[in-house]
């Protein structure tokens, strides 16, 4: 029948319910920090200072919050059609062979706008390809797509490590990567836009990619909210017998879906690749793809939630860093049990706190009309 | 003869032993999705239980606590994932999606802090492992050919786990289909109403499922780090966790072709280490990195419904709500 | 009202039952007597099913007292009803389908941590049962192989299995056919006399009539009142189910047919598992008149709708619309043949009809989206969408009148004029039609029955499927009767219920087969 639970404000549902989720999640990252003998306090002071204290470290902030925003957005374009794709992350990494691809070939002869834009386009095309089979798997047969993606990942990094061993690697070069980028295929970097406010971004990556990152939300929001096809997504999304009936045409909508969510897991690498490595190398999406299920459940899978949960990953990985730096009990892996309980709290758990939140708005929220 | 000593013999005993922590996994899954839980987070159990395993071990010096250390903390992380999935009737996926990241964060974070080696469990010492056993009679069999060689070299020589890794699917198969417990489990997992309406709790008969899956996850935990090997090092599942739910797949959920797709997919990891590097006749180099892909490609394949069908089980994924 | 030597079977005092803002059970007062057949009917809604369900042990009342043979007894689960001997044969059948019949009987019952003795102590008792009360059936049988009516053998079997005293039947006859449901009431008769005591939960007053010897009605929650069935009436009945006399017939001239709008010739359809549920139907729908398919639910009536929409695939036959053959080039879909000028009310709002997540708005284009007076080149035109949705709610009455409400907020009245309007107000040639009226309060029938005669006065050609005879019998100008398939009859929209009642069972398919 209707929803099992009562109705809530908006603003309770969308900001205050996800916003308790992540005290709760940062609470228990807390409670660890606490049992091995760091102090929370002091840690948060490392991170915060660590990512945004200093014109570098918020430009490495917002260079990760690049790649999470690609991430995020390609995990939620899925959700919005009832799809998980949980196979960003090989996405991403094929994405960076198509990246490479047009980098490789391009960067002695072209000047980088026009390479990047080539570059994306193929990172979007590879990355979409890279999601076609289990998009057209689950179009078609059936099969499930949260396993077919899984094993795309495996395939995915499979492959890549075979080509860039025996196919792309640098003749002569030990470690499987390509040769280095020249400045064709460079993108420039964006500490021009942050000295004038006496920021210097040092060594940060953060690059033209931010720019094309956030026209990306801008895009799938009116994809999503205001096209027909985006119509047609959540309608399948949310019932697709109701879809059925409406003339909607599942395998074509499945598929071009998953096209779209792989085309812009895809695009991440160019944030990656032409941006910060200047070369291809194994294991580069180092997780991006998976951090892009976190950021979408925190940003209940609207691009302004996306970009918002993109930065405080950004936040997260940068101060994260700093935070391994100086405290000796700390590791890098802080980050990953956070996202992991970001996950547990704003996605399995999201409606632990529900009942009690409509018990407390219950005089002023639940009073809409319902059926006698 | 001389293929059959050097080559052979040692593939299929690898395969074995690369089989075991694939056969407790699979099983741990095919426990928690006849009863209608997806379990993506068979990685993540494995993981918290090599390190449960690895730390009791150090701090005991007895491999038996390691194992109890193991299954008690893999059975927690399975009530975890009953929590979010059954109780608060959350995403069974994202849950365990969840479970895998703390699991990666959490052992590396307090193993640096309690033995400061970057996420390393000190190295132990034999008598704090489950260690090689050697079967009666094999120096009396060893000279048979064929036999011989299979049984001294092959079935002898490994640690209990495996034995006890063998012995789990007969015994799951036995659970699942004649006991009490093994009805509702795969009825439940079917159409939960049904068990409801008879009176038998949905939540509780899932959540002792989970635990049996726990429990198998712990075994397959103790194996990776104090069995196989002598410590836990961050990551160390590495993946077997999915290549497990890919056999479970594979085998279709039944208890006696996980056993075979498990022994598959070893025997795939057996022969991409012996290839490493090696020319085959005819074919020439083989790129290792494909018979690595070689079990999700099969997965895939048999997820397409091209040889055979795997069905799940209907009620696999939903949150049991009862109907007014 | 029993007699005072001995207590009730069942005896319900005060019970409370609320569901957030819905009071599903206002108080209600109920006593069974030990060996009788007791029926309990009330509109879809009315809080029947409510009830039952805290008898059964799957809901706590909020408060009130169930007692069974004049003890108060606890029942906090199913398991606590079982043990006070009741048994339920749910609406949807709470069956494993890929086990056997044994196996269902047994579970929760298996008589021992392990199968092995259990299941020869199932199998001896299981054949006790059969020869007790004549329900023969293969233990050994897999339950999704066998026809509906053996598999509510099934459910009834699992109730005695485990001494059950008291047996629950949750509107059994839906999906039964006139025969099978025969053949179901002989055999509550045959457990009547073995002293079983009976609760009949149904909407259809014909079989209360038939079957029962006390009847209670339920309105809106509450229990309204207790009859004799031999001192009642169908009249009654009805009137107390809703409050007021009912209007058994709709207001409507006589039709005046014009040309063949909706033409349909050798239809087949088949379902997934490739079972023929439409078996080469061939009718003609006029402009100006309403054509009534009768039948038993799962007859082929929903899958002939269907595939009529274009949503499933026909394997042979064609439909044409006003002449013209649709999915000529082979492809056949819901936008095409809405394209051609038909629309469907689809039979359930809830799956098909409606995305109840989404606000009105929203659903007020479904299956139009493509229409591009709601259309911006691949924009939605939100301003266009939203002020058509206001204008429909005005129209059509809906209320609250908020386009931007979540459709799930709505009752089931104001949702299925959501989907009413939206469909009509295409002014369509052809309207599908299935079951318009299921879950609907009276006001909106009147309302949605006014609005269908309508269309047809204005010249539109509809096909009309419910499983309420009555409803074929008020707005239909020519019915349909369809059985196992195939239209096995066309009586005249005079013809006496009966004689309809006769086809819908396929009285002479089955004679002819004998």
């Amino acid at each position: 029948m209707s929803a099992p639970f009562g109705q809530l404000p908006r603003w309770v549902d969308y900001g205050l319910l996800p916003f308790i989720n992540l005290v709760v999640a940062f609470l228990v990252s807390g409670l660890v920090v606490l049992f091995i003998g760091a102090s929370p306090l002091e840690a948060i002071n490392y991170m915060v200072t660590g990512a945004l204290g200093s014109g570098e470290g918020l430009g490495f902030t917002l260079y990760y919050a690049t790649s999470f925003i690609f991430t995020g957005l390609s995990v939620a374009v899925a959700f919005h059609c009832g799809l998980f794709n949980i196979g960003g992350e090989g996405q991403v990494y094929v994405g960076g062979l198509g990246v490479a691809l047009v980098a490789l070939a391009l960067d002695r002869i072209m000047p980088w706008y026009v390479t990047a834009p080539l570059a994306a386009a193929a990172g979007f095309a590879f990355g979409a390809a890279w999601a076609l089979v289990p998009a057209w798997l689950q179009a078609k047969r059936g099969s499930h797509i949260v396993i077919t993606t899984i094993m795309f990942n495996f395939i995915a990094a499979s492959l890549m490590v075979y080509l860039l061993v025996n196919v792309m690697k640098q003749p002569g070069s030990m470690s499987p990567q390509t040769r280095l980028f020249e400045s064709g295929a460079l993108l420039p970097r964006l500490g021009f836009l942050f000295s004038p406010l006496g920021l210097d971004l040092g060594t940060a990556p953060l690059n033209v990619s931010f720019f094309l990152a956030l026209a990306s939300g801008f895009l799938v929001w009116v994809l999503v909210w205001r096209t027909r096809f985006g119509y047609e997504i959540r309608t399948i999304g949310a019932n697709p017998t109701a879809a059925a009936y409406a003339g909607i045409r599942y395998g074509r909508t499945v598929v071009i879906t998953m096209l779209i969510s792989g085309g812009l897991a895809g695009l991440m690498a160019l944030n990656v690749l032409l941006g910060d490595h200047g070369k291809l190398q194994i294991e580069f999406p180092s997780g991006a793809g998976f951090v892009g299920i976190a950021v979408a459940l925190m940003g209940r899978s609207h691009p302004v939630g996306i970009v918002l949960a993109a930065i405080l990953f950004g936040i997260l990985y940068q101060g994260g860093a700093e935070l391994a730096f100086w405290v000796p009990n700390i590791t890098r892996e802080m980050i990953v049990l956070i996202q992991g309980l970001v996950i547990l709290f704003a996605g399995a758990l999201e409606y632990m706190f529900r009942p009690a939140l409509v018990r407390l708005f219950a005089p002023r929220g639940a009073a809409v009309l319902r059926p006698a | 003869m001389d293929l059959f000593d050097t080559l052979l013999i040692p593939v299929l005993a690898s395969t074995l032993r690369l089989s075991v922590p694939l056969i407790f996994t699979a099983l741990a899954g095919l426990y928690a999705e006849r009863s209608g839980v997806f379990d993506i987070g068979l990685e993540g159990k494995m993981l918290f239980g090599a390190f449960a395993a690895a730390t009791a071990a150090a701090y005991t010096g007895s491999a038996w606590a390691g194992l109890g250390a193991a299954i008690l903390t893999s059975v927690l992380i399975s009530l975890l994932h009953g929590f979010a999935s059954i109780t608060q009737r959350g995403n069974q996926i994202i849950s365990g999606v969840a479970i895998n990241f703390i699991a990666s964060g959490l052992t590396v974070l307090l193993g640096n802090a309690w033995f400061g080696q970057g996420g390393r469990t000190p190295q132990l010492p034999n008598t704090a492992r489950f260690t090689e056993i050697t079967l009666p009679f094999v120096d009396q069999i060893r000279p048979i050919p064929v036999i011989g060689p299979i049984y001294a070299s092959v079935i002898s020589g490994h640690n209990l786990l495996v034995y006890l890794a063998l012995l789990a699917v007969p015994f799951t198969w036995w659970v699942l289909f004649r006991t009490r417990f093994g009805l509702r489990l795969r009825a439940v997992g079917e159409n939960p109403g049904a068990v409801d309406t008879a009176g038998v709790s949905v939540a509780w008969l899932r959540y002792r499922a989970l635990i049996c899956g726990g429990i198998l996850g712990g075994f397959a935990g103790t194996y990776l780090s104090i069995a196989q090997s002598a410590a836990f090092i961050r990551e160390m599942s590495a993946g077997k966790g999915y290549i497990a739910l890919a056999a479970l797949v594979f085998a279709k959920w039944k208890p006696v072709n996980v056993l075979g797709a498990c022994l598959l997919f070893g025997l795939l990891d057996a022969v991409s280490i012996q290839m490493q590097g090696k020319r085959l006749p005819v074919i020439g180099e083989v790129p290792v990195q494909f018979i690595q892909a070689l079990p999700y490609v099969l997965t895939v394949i048999l997820l397409a419904g091209f040889i055979g069908k795997a069905i799940p089980p209907k009620a696999g994924g939903v949150p049991y709500v009862k109907e007014r | 009202m029993t007699s005072p030597t001995t207590p009730p079977a069942i005896e319900l005092v005060g019970i409370d039952k609320r569901f957030g803002a819905v009071h599903a059970n206002k108080s209600i007062d109920l006593s069974i007597a030990r060996g009788t057949i007791h029926g309990i009917v009330g509109e879809n809604g009315a809080g029947k099913s409510t009830l039952m369900s805290i008898l059964y042990g799957f809901y706590q009342a909020d408060a009130g007292e169930i007692r069974v043979g004049g003890a108060p007894v606890a029942i906090t689960d199913s398991q606590a009803a079982i043990r006070a001997g009741i048994g339920m044969v749910h609406q949807h059948f709470m069956l494993v389908e890929n086990f056997t019949v044994l196996e269902n009987v047994m579970l929760g019952a298996e008589g021992g941590v392990l199968l092995r003795r259990g299941t020869a102590a199932a199998r001896a008792e299981l054949k006790r049962i059969e020869r007790e009360y004549g329900l023969d059936i293969d233990p050994d049988a897999v339950v999704e192989e066998l026809p509906v009516g053996l598999q509510q053998r099934v459910e009834i079997l699992k109730a005695l299995y485990r001494g059950a005293e008291i047996l629950i039947l949750d509107e059994p006859t839906g999906v039964l056919t006139p025969a099978e449901a025969d053949h179901l009431f002989k055999i509550l008769g045959q457990l009547r006399a073995q002293g079983k005591t009976i609760v009949l939960i149904t909407h259809k007053l014909r079989e209360i009539l038939a079957v029962t010897d006390n009847v209670s009605v339920m309105r809106r929650g509450e229990m309204v009142a207790t009859r004799k069935t031999a001192e009642t009436s169908a009249e009654e009945l009805a009137e107390l189910m809703v409050g007021r006399r009912v209007l058994l017939h709709v207001e409507k001239g006589p039709a005046h047919p014009g040309p063949v709008v909706l033409s349909v010739e050798k239809l087949t359809v088949r379902d997934a598992r490739g079972v023929t549920m439409v078996d080469g139907v061939s009718f003609d729908v006029r402009a100006g008149e309403i054509v009534g398919i009768a039948g038993v639910a799962g007859n082929g009536q929903s899958e002939l709708l269907e595939a009529i929409a274009g949503i499933r695939r026909p394997s042979a036959g064609t439909i044409r619309v006003n002449g013209e053959a649709l999915g000529a080039d082979g492809r056949l879909d819901p936008a095409r043949v809405r394209a051609s000028g038909l629309a469907h009310v689809p039979e359930d709002r809830h799956h098909m009809g409606l995305v109840l997540s989404f606000e009105e708005n929203e659903n007020a284009i479904l299956g139009y989206q493509t229409d591009p007076k709601y259309l911006k080149g691949p924009l939605l035109d939100i301003d266009a969408i939203r002020a058509d949705a206001r204008a429909k709610i005005e129209r059509y009455d809906i209320r609250p009148p908020d386009c931007r409400l979540r459709t799930a907020n709505f009752s089931g009245g104001n949702q299925q004029k959501i989907v009413l309007s939206r469909e009509i107000e295409r002014d369509p040639a052809v309207l599908l039609v299935g079951q318009p009226t299921r879950g609907v309060d009276i006001g909106a029938i009147e309302f949605i029955h006014k609005r269908l005669v309508a269309l047809r006065d204005a010249g539109k050609a509809i096909l009309l499927v419910s499983v309420e005879l009555d409803e074929i019998r008020s707005l239909a100008d020519r019915i349909l009767v369809m059985f196992a398939g195939r239209i096995v009859g066309t009586p005249p929209a005079d013809a006496d219920e009966q004689e309809i009642g006769l086809m819908m069972a396929g009285i002479e398919a089955r004679e002819a087969a004998e």
